[in-house]
């Protein structure tokens, strides 16, 4: 009987560890499947003049223009999400906790996860395009801040979520034992809760500019986009992902080979963002139990 | 004294580099997606030839309409043009640019690219749903000694709305009573039968993917991705093959001079060996522009490109206007726009 | 005496001091907070006041209609909500024990010099552009679909009585089923991430004892990890679900966009999303108001989907807590 018990519990566990080592095994499938596809559509146009040429030349040229205004918009979207984001997201977990606001900040936010792209940059084009172009008599117009703004409101849920989750799981015996030393709460939020967090909350920041660093939709009427290259804050300025979906629908088969070739970058740039900040992150982890 | 003007360039510097004025003048327009490569490409010509940046991004000529109207650009470019009253009420203008055609592209079983022929009424029986195989009859009819498979049509049309999707519709309106009434012309309409694939290359995909499908897309497109694409019997009764001679006959034998404000679309244009699916983009501008600078280089640019454009059109397969049209436009800004 | 008041007025001031920032520090955050909340009701309300002609307009007519027709100006939602709701349910189907499986592997079941590449490797997939998703569903997955997936589902699912409908149809590839599919593999790494997260904070007490106490690893995940991490797993699922309900390109590559209502899963279908991306950039009027009035429906939509989410969890809760 026992044995018998012993035995199911041995294969339920065989069969879970199996299926779970399959999931694993398939998201790396699809994964390899899409970055080959992207590899070896893109690799004709992969070469020096990628880098160094501007989309103005279209086929004979490259996405210099669209690389800088996608590390401008992408950085300065990034710097005004995430400080924000965490804040929020801190809030919700150690000030907020089963208080009504609480609840309906963290209702309203998983909301604004689902917003379509396109709406959060109309509405972003409505109340800083359109009151900027009234400002400035029509010189300021579109703007590389206005897309950074409506590509944070994008991540901004995100590291809300994740922040708010991840605090919530550090532990309470470790509040308790700051708390009793006297320690003022924002020192104990910001010194101990989110150093414990911290690798989750990076995991946040992380998933956000993943996120946000593909968008398409948002940057049409806010950043605009640009086939020359431009650096200021406001001007107009090409994008990554833009500059891939135009390309995409073009006749010319030599820009499809530079879409793929631009899309490959994003993902590789992403990737090597999460590994320094994974690295960074790393060395200086503290460990709690 | 010395520090203040230093403070005063730094200040400038300083505006400068945020906006990123830096170089002689930087214009703007948006709109139509069709014009998209050949702007791109006069721009950089221009741009190399007087060091003015014209920065021309394709959001959709609805959109190209609605930032003209909202003065965040200094042109607006649409595939179908304002009518006269909707121009005179904002104060705009509008000019044609380039010239290019729409092709029916198909993948049928045993059929060659360029063999198969349709006229207007066939065309508006399949994507109606009426002609549902391809060897029905009215098929059969226009194609003597060419064999089609007793297959069902898969019919793919553009989801996104296009001035693709309303050249053609506008088209299939003029030679069918029935499409008329049913579907009408526009951008986006409800589509009667089939599947809708984003953009040229979303069509061009599903045509190629799909056996025994029929759908539509810029000429250009079907020529540089090898699309097979049908011939067309035009409003003369003759055959005719797309290319630049069948596009300029299309646009030479439009009417252009009757138009006000060139308000006049080249579909089923009367000339015997015009192509029945010929379209141009328009360009939509102030007259009484509020930056007047701005729109004096968009002036010189289209001048220039309308003028010396033309082999570069013709390397991406538009046609440039032909002569007699243009010289018609330069009066026309002579007349209407405040230089 | 006088070092002793010293230390005291110094203990005092201190506190003060902490107080002091303590309100600045709850202020800051407080506010953070609420830009969230008005980011929200500001891009909620901007979408109300959009669609305003429309969702208005005619009563209830956008809501009841399922016709979709430009021409004649007569806008019906029904076909686009349907379409993200079941193109999301099949994401959500697909991925949340995918990335429960993932999870799983990477905190118990792999060694530990794998656990940090393989968990890179799938983060990466959060990284790939969505329209790339789109243009591989559309080159490379469509005609996967189509020549291996769909015709094996049409002969073995769609036979069946009942649910044999959801699986019947042409090989087109394109579909309900493959934009389903193609959201989930995009949402595993936003699940996946998290639980795998949430996972590694469980305290290695709690699961040394199980073991020790002759648990195996699939008992330890279930009766340990599970409940421990729960509130946050499922937080990671929302997560997930968001971004599936909300998601424009890689769909509307994959879709069919065609407005209609089919029982079939392998039927071209239409997401509130892909509409307001493939239409916007050409409609004017109250085309363009009908569109934005879409955008709003889906903030409706989803605001419900989380309500009865959060109800069923609530009741969960509840039966647990009586038994």
């Amino acid at each position: 009987m026992s044995a018998r018990i012993y035995r199911r519990r041995f294969a339920l566990n065989i069969v879970a560890q199996t299926l779970a080592s399959a999931a694993a095994l398939l998201a790396l499938v699809f994964l390899a499947w899409i970055l080959w596809v992207t590899v070896s559509r893109g690799v004709q146009a992969i070469g020096v003049a990628l880098f160094t040429k501007i989309t103005a030349y279209a086929d004979q040229g490259g996405l210099a223009n669209a690389i800088v205004g996608s590390l401008i918009i992408d950085g300065m979207a990034i710097a005004l999400c995430a400080p924000i984001g965490v804040m929020a997201g801190a809030y919700l977990a150690e000030y907020a906790r089963g208080t009504r606001l609480g609840e309906t900040i963290r209702f309203l936010n998983d909301i604004l996860l689902s917003a379509p792209s396109i709406v959060l940059g109309l509405f972003v084009y409505v109340i800083v395009v359109l009151p900027m172009t009234a400002a400035t008599g029509g010189s300021v117009t579109f703007s590389a801040l206005a897309g950074s703004i409506a590509l944070a409101l994008i991540g901004l849920p995100v590291i809300v979520r994740t922040t708010d989750e991840m605090l919530q799981l550090v532990p309470s015996t470790l509040r308790e034992a700051a708390l009793s030393l006297g320690i003022p709460q924002w020192k104990l939020t910001v010194q101990v809760l989110m150093r414990a967090a911290g690798s989750g909350i990076v995991t946040g920041v992380l998933l956000a500019l993943a996120r946000l660093a593909g968008e398409t939709a948002p940057l049409l009427f806010t950043a605009f986009g640009n086939n020359y290259m431009a650096y200021g804050p406001l001007a107009k300025m090409a994008s990554l992902p833009a500059a891939i979906y135009q390309y995409t629908n073009d006749p010319n088969p030599a820009l499809h080979a530079i879409a793929w070739a631009g899309a490959l970058l994003i993902t590789v740039f992403v990737l090597a963002l999460s590994l320094v900040a994974r690295a960074l992150f790393a060395s200086r982890k503290t460990h709690h139990d | 004294m010395f520090s203040i003007r230093k403070i005063a360039l730094v200040i400038g510097l300083g505006a400068a580099g945020l906006t990123g004025f830096a170089n002689a003048a930087d214009v703007t327009g948006a709109g139509s997606s069709f014009v998209y490569p050949v702007l791109s490409k006069w721009s950089a010509s221009f741009a190399e030839k007087t060091g003015n940046h014209v920065n021309y991004q394709s959001i959709g000529s609805g959109g190209g309409i609605a930032q003209i109207k909202a003065g965040t650009v200094d042109f607006g470019a649409s595939d179908k043009p304002l009518d006269a009253d909707d121009l005179a009420k904002s104060g705009l203008g509008q000019f044609p640019s380039v010239i290019g055609g729409i092709v029916p592209a198909y993948n049928i079983d045993g059929v060659e690219a360029g063999k198969l022929v349709l006229d207007g009424q066939v065309l508006a029986g399949i994507f109606l749903g009426n002609i549902a195989n391809w060897n029905d009859a009215a098929i059969a009819k226009l194609n003597p000694g060419l064999k089609l498979p007793d297959a069902k049509i898969t019919v793919v049309h553009r989801s996104d709305g296009s001035g693709t999707s309303f050249n053609f519709t506008n088209y299939l309106s003029k030679v069918d009573a029935d499409w008329k009434a049913k579907v009408g012309e526009g951008t986006t309409v409800q589509w009667p039968t089939g599947i809708g694939g984003k953009g040229n290359e979303g069509v061009a995909a599903y045509v190629q993917q799909v056996k025994n499908s029929i759908g539509y897309v810029e000429y250009a497109y079907a020529l540089k991705n090898h699309i097979g694409y049908a011939l067309l019997t035009n409003a003369a009764g003759k055959t005719v093959k797309p290319g630049n001679a069948s596009f300029q006959a299309a646009a030479a034998t439009a009417d252009w001079a009757k138009a006000q404000d060139f308000n006049l679309i080249m579909t089923n244009a009367p000339g015997a060996d015009a192509w029945p699916i010929t379209a141009t983009t328009w360009i939509i501008m102030y007259k009484q522009p509020k930056n007047a600078e701005n729109s004096k280089v968009v002036f010189d640019f289209f001048k220039w490109s309308l003028e010396h454009g033309q082999s570069q059109a013709q390397e991406l397969d538009y046609v440039a206007l032909p002569e007699a049209l243009v010289k018609q436009i330069e009066a026309y800004w002579q007349a209407q726009f405040k230089h | 005496m006088v070092i002793a008041t010293d230390i005291i007025d110094s203990g005092q001031r201190r506190s003060r001091a902490d107080a002091r920032h303590d309100a600045w520090f709850r202020w800051l955050l407080r506010t953070c907070a609420l830009l969230v909340l008005a980011a929200l009701l500001g891009a909620a309300l901007s979408t109300l006041w959009g669609g305003r002609e429309v969702l208005f307009g005619d009563g209830l007519r956008f809501l009841t209609t399922t016709q979709w027709n430009p021409v004649e100006n007569i806008y019906g939602a029904w076909a686009p909500i349907y379409g993200t709701l079941v193109t999301s349910l099949i994401a959500i189907v697909i991925a949340v024990p995918l990335s429960f499986g993932i999870a799983l592997f990477l905190t118990e079941i792999a060694p530990a010099w794998l656990r940090t590449p393989v968990a890179t490797a799938i983060e990466l997939l959060a990284a790939i552009p969505s329209i790339i998703y789109g243009m591989w569903g559309l080159f490379v997955f469509v005609p996967f679909m189509a020549a291996h997936v769909d015709p094996l589902l049409d002969s073995s699912l769609g036979r069946l009585p009942l649910i044999g409908a959801l699986f019947r149809g042409p090989p087109l590839g394109l579909g309900l089923l493959t934009a389903g599919i193609v959201l989930a593999v995009m949402i595993v790494p936003f699940i996946s991430s998290v639980m795998r997260e949430v996972f590694q904070t469980v305290p290695a007490r709690l699961k040394e004892s199980a073991y020790a106490l002759g648990s195996t690893t699939w008992e330890v995940v279930w009766d340990i990890i599970l409940p421990y991490t729960r509130q946050a797993v499922i937080g990671g699922i929302f997560l997930g679900l968001g971004r599936a309900l909300g998601e424009t390109m890689a769909v509307t590559f994959v879709l069919g966009n065609a407005y209609d209502l089919t029982a079939s899963l392998l039927m071209p279908g239409t997401s509130i999303s892909s509409s307001i991306a493939n239409e916007f950039n050409e409609a004017a009027g109250l085309h363009r108001s009908a569109l934005i009035a879409l955008g709003f429906l889906l903030f409706v939509v989803t605001f419900i989907v989380l309500l009865i989410a959060r109800w069923m969890l609530r009741s969960l809760k509840q039966k647990e807590g009586t038994a």
